[in-house]
């Protein structure tokens, strides 16, 4: 048995899979001044009457580590940064104590100028008086060459135990970014450990073995041993979940459009030959653009909930929820009461009458009928959707490529069929295909889509490989591996050595 | 600041091609921009708000015929790795004149600046001319435009210099080592233009060992003064590097942070990599220089590792030879006019003679072109091109501007032509129109 959860801003949602059949969910509101004790109730719960010995393992997908950064309860971080020759980044939005150093090591990993150990002793004095407890060393091209960041770090370890190398979290190059990734990824540590800390102790006084996995923005999983040295890993998984979900109940081996639409938003992916596209660096967060690997998805102010209003003549639908829909009680009309009246949507006689009015004071500003207005809303939120998708295909499919080969026969993705989960989802299908003109599915199930998504995460590592043949030097920054070559290295035997 | 926003918005086209090479050892292979790529990269470019990456397009056989004559023709001269350099000139231009950017650098390779109007093969790394067929495609699809192209490339730019000789609209200015001592041996300051654009080819020889400031000065004291009075709508720079100290081929000591302050002062609209082959030392510093300069943004920091002032102090006699050198030039320039008169007076038409040596391929063309002095346009003109492998073509162009006389007189050559022609051309500009038989 599988145990998934998946933690959201509103909600957290729980399943028990075994043999892939859905055995038991929960789902409870989430206390965001105790994320442990939200998640711990509804694992509780979870759990009774389930034979806790048969769980093989835990998949979480937590907030904690957003929540840190998005509300700005992280932790001041101590900075020694290594700029090199460029831009004079200052990282000004790092909080805490930044400190640049001299020294350099160019784009093939070769030391050009040494460190100035004096500079890391001051840094060291400044970050004690100042009671910083998390550091973050960052040195440019260290992916290509660590040897800086990991020398500061045996300096600063007595001290400052939790210090991040910038090396260790993404073999990419984009130095800003590895300054913000492992600037974030110290400023959370605390957070994460705590969280991690109260999480195992009260599995254990629980009597539960079962290992625990951490679900990352990149939809795959790590041990909670990997998770405290890289907690910024942990942040914006959701969305990753709900795309598993989505690719557990519909697999599919072509491309397509993923939806999931909610009261306030509608999440978009895209699969690629049934797998999922991803950011091409990495994923940003309130406004901190980082290396951390994540799911393509981007969200849009476009639900079932979402205002409408007349402007002009032109229908506005979005970005702001105001409440629920005009049918429900709510204070103005929405996509929702346009679907109850076309009857794409089922509702009892007092709903229809309250969503026909809703309408009904839209249409009268148009001079359109109840019916006729709806049928115009659910145009407009049907072509607001399809522009957005195709702008974003034609961002994708125009992404930087290197090479003529690439250039001229490079995957394109042109999905050849439509995916939709939330709310309404199954009423909006029939119009998104044919707007789309493409099948559209909507899976039963859909509303546990989070916790099944987080439930079917597997490990996942990422690895970047450089074999330097002219230096004879190959590294894989991510696993620590610095190590000799010969010449006549192949891509071959580079791809050899990265599956190991 | 969360995000470092550029002051000008600028769109870059950088295609390395890392699956194409003139030869596996050769200095035009796929590695070139790899470092450049790393440095860029690392230098986290790409999340700068206000830069923008394009992906090339393919340039048309029609793109190339518009400014070239391949023997025997277009497909069986290029790869395809040419058209996408071309292409991906052309589309960082294109986003300049949509406004979509204020200014765009294309970092393509193969470079193009020693490819002349006539191609029987390739010349010092280049076949076709990136700029020419980037300017004159934006020209076909914008109208009309007064350009100045300045190349800063360390070789002389002969084949833009001949595909421009005889075109008062575009002004080429080359500055470079000195032809004496290298690479292709032409690029005097007697070097003038022709008939129809007497004085609008400007060659500035340099000699080696010159630096940031003799190189700035040229910028300072005479091409900005003489595109100040040329007022182009657009400015090109035929952004070779290999003026860096660092380069293999050439005995510059041009550095990353001139490079930057050169393109600051110059100001282009679009700037097109040529030349530079210290792949490793050299472009990474001098790219994200260039780049960050056209962008508005703080270049001072990007200095080469190994840089060491003292290393780099331009002798005295340099110095003052080529403010001498810029005082000739700008006299030159002022009297074009009159240079002109004593030229050409009286003529009706001018003949001239020369060899093309093809150091790339090993091939020698004997050139015999004859330019008509028309008082209504730049002129019809003709090339009578025999290369040692046994071809010999006839190319008869119509310029931009000419006069409905010289457009017949275009075709009528072109039709009564003999038949001892292996191939004869017509390139018709000012209906776009290019013809082979
Ligand atoms: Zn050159
Ligand atoms: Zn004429």
């Amino acid at each position: 048995m599988i145990v998934g959860l998946d933690m959201g801003g509103t909600n957290i949602d729980a399943i028990v899979l075994d043999q892939g059949q859905i055995i038991k969910t929960v789902k409870k509101p989430t206390d965001r001044e105790n994320l442990f004790q939200s998640i711990w109730a509804v694992l509780e719960e979870l759990l009774v009457g389930i034979d806790k010995r048969k769980i093989s393992r835990i998949n979480l997908s937590t907030t904690v580590s957003t929540n840190a950064i998005v509300e700005k309860k992280a932790d001041p971080v101590g900075m020694i940064v290594q700029r090199g020759p460029g831009l004079p980044y200052e990282f000004q939005s790092c909080t805490g104590e930044k400190v640049f150093i001299s020294g350099y090591i160019d784009h093939r990993g070769q030391v050009v100028k040494d460190l100035d150990l004096r500079e890391i002793k001051k840094a060291k004095d400044l970050f004690k008086e100042k009671h910083i407890k998390a550091c973050a060393v960052v040195t440019k091209f260290s992916a290509r060459n660590p040897s800086h960041e990991q020398r500061i770090k045996k300096l600063l370890d007595k001290e400052f135990p939790l210090t991040t190398m910038g090396h260790t979290l993404s073999g990419k190059l984009n130095f800003p970014r590895r300054v913000y990734t492992a600037y974030l990824n110290a400023a959370v540590s605390n957070t994460f450990q705590n969280f991690a800390g109260s999480l195992k102790k009260s599995l254990a006084r629980a009597g539960i073995q079962a290992p625990v996995y951490i679900l990352k923005a990149d939809g795959g999983t790590m041990n909670l041993a990997t998770a405290h040295e890289k907690p910024v890993e942990t942040i914006l998984s959701g969305p990753a979940a709900s795309l598993l979900g989505l690719i557990g109940m519909c697999p599919t081996e072509q491309d397509a459009l993923l939806l999931d639409i909610g009261g306030t938003t509608t999440d978009i992916f895209f699969l690629a030959d049934g797998v999922p596209v991803f950011e091409p660096l990495g994923i940003e967060i309130s406004g901190y653009k980082t290396l951390v690997r994540a799911i393509y998805s981007v969200s849009i102010g476009l639900g079932g909930d979402s205002r409408i209003r007349v402007d002009n003549g032109t229908i506005q639908i979005g970005p702001q929820r105001e409440g629920p829909p005009y049918a429900f009680g709510g204070p103005t009309p929405t996509p929702t009461d346009g679907l109850i009246v076309s009857g794409l949507m089922k509702a009892n006689g007092e709903t229809l009458a309250k969503a026909r009015q809703g309408m009904e004071v839209l249409g009268r500003q148009l001079g359109l009928s109840p019916e006729g207005m709806a049928d115009k809303v659910l145009n407009a939120m049907g072509d607001m959707l399809k522009n957005k998708v195709e702008s974003l295909l034609q961002e994708l499919n125009e992404k930087p490529v290197y090479t003529i080969e690439e250039l001229l026969y490079g995957k394109r993705i042109r999905p050849q069929v439509i995916h939709v989960i939330g709310g309404p989802a199954k009423a909006v299908a029939p119009l998104l295909s044919r707007k789309f003109n493409l099948p559209c599915h909507c899976p039963a199930n859909y509303q546990v889509a989070n916790a099944i998504g987080a439930a079917l995460a597997r490990i996942t590592t990422e690895i970047t490989l450089l074999a330097d043949t002219a230096r004879g030097f190959l590294s894989v920054p991510e696993l620590g591996i610095y190590e000799k070559i010969g010449r006549s290295f192949t891509l071959e035997q580079a791809r050899e050595k990265a599956l190991k | 600041m969360r995000t470092i926003k550029a002051k000008n918005k600028l769109g870059l086209v950088f295609f390395p091609a890392f699956d194409w090479a003139i030869h596996p050892t050769h200095s035009e292979r796929e590695e070139r921009l790899l470092y450049t790529q790393d440095q860029v990269f690392e230098e986290g470019i790409e999340d700068i708000a206000g830069i923008r990456f394009y992906n090339p397009v393919m340039a048309t056989e029609k793109d190339v015929s518009r400014v070239h004559f391949c023997v025997p023709d277009v497909p069986s001269r290029l790869t395809q790795s040419h058209l996408v350099a071309a292409g991906g000139a052309i589309v960082a231009l294109q986003k300049v004149m949509e406004k979509e950017v204020d200014k765009a650098f294309a970092l393509v390779r193969p470079p193009g600046h020693h490819a002349q109007r006539i191609v029987h093969g390739s010349r010092g790394f280049c076949t076709i001319n990136t700029e020419a067929i980037m300017l004159e495609k934006i020209r076909q699809m914008y109208g009309p435009l007064r350009v100045a192209i300045v190349d800063t490339d360390c070789h002389h730019g002969d084949g833009t210099q001949d595909i421009y000789w005889n075109d008062p609209d575009t002004l080429f200015i080359s500055i470079h080592q000195d032809g004496r001592t290298l690479y292709p041996g032409s690029g005097f300051v007697e070097e003038f233009g022709g008939p129809g654009a007497y004085g609008y080819n400007i060659n500035i020889p340099l000699p080696p060992e010159t630096g940031d400031e003799g190189y700035l000065y040229v910028i300072d004291n005479l091409v900005l003064p003489i595109l100040a009075e040329y007022k182009p709508d657009l400015i090109i720079n035929s952004a070779g590097q290999d003026n860096h100290y660092s380069d293999p081929l050439t005995r510059m000591n041009f550095t990353a942070q001139g490079y930057a302050k050169l393109n600051d002062k110059l100001n282009p609209h679009v700037a097109v990599l040529e030349g530079g082959y210290s792949i490793e030392g050299g472009l990474p510093y001098v790219n994200v220089g260039i780049i960050l300069a056209l962008a508005g943004l703080d270049y001072s920091h990007v200095v080469e590792p190994d840089y060491r002032e003292e290393r780099f102090r331009q002798p005295k006699e340099i110095t003052e030879y080529i403010a001498r050198l810029c005082e000739v030039i700008y006299t030159y320039w002022k009297e074009r006019d009159r240079l002109k008169e004593e030229h050409y007076k009286g003529l009706d038409h001018f003949e001239r003679t020369r060899r093309v040596y093809y150091d790339t391929d090993g091939i020698l063309e004997n050139q015999a072109e004859r330019f008509k002095i028309c008082p209504h346009c730049s002129g019809v003109n003709t090339i009578d091109s025999r290369s040692d492998q046994g071809a010999q073509i006839l190319a008869v162009i119509i310029p931009r501007d000419a006069c409905p006389d010289c457009v017949d007189e275009g075709y009528k050559v072109y039709r009564e032509a003999t038949s001892r022609y292996s191939k004869i051309y017509l390139q018709d500009r000012v209906n776009d129109c290019f013809l082979a038989k």
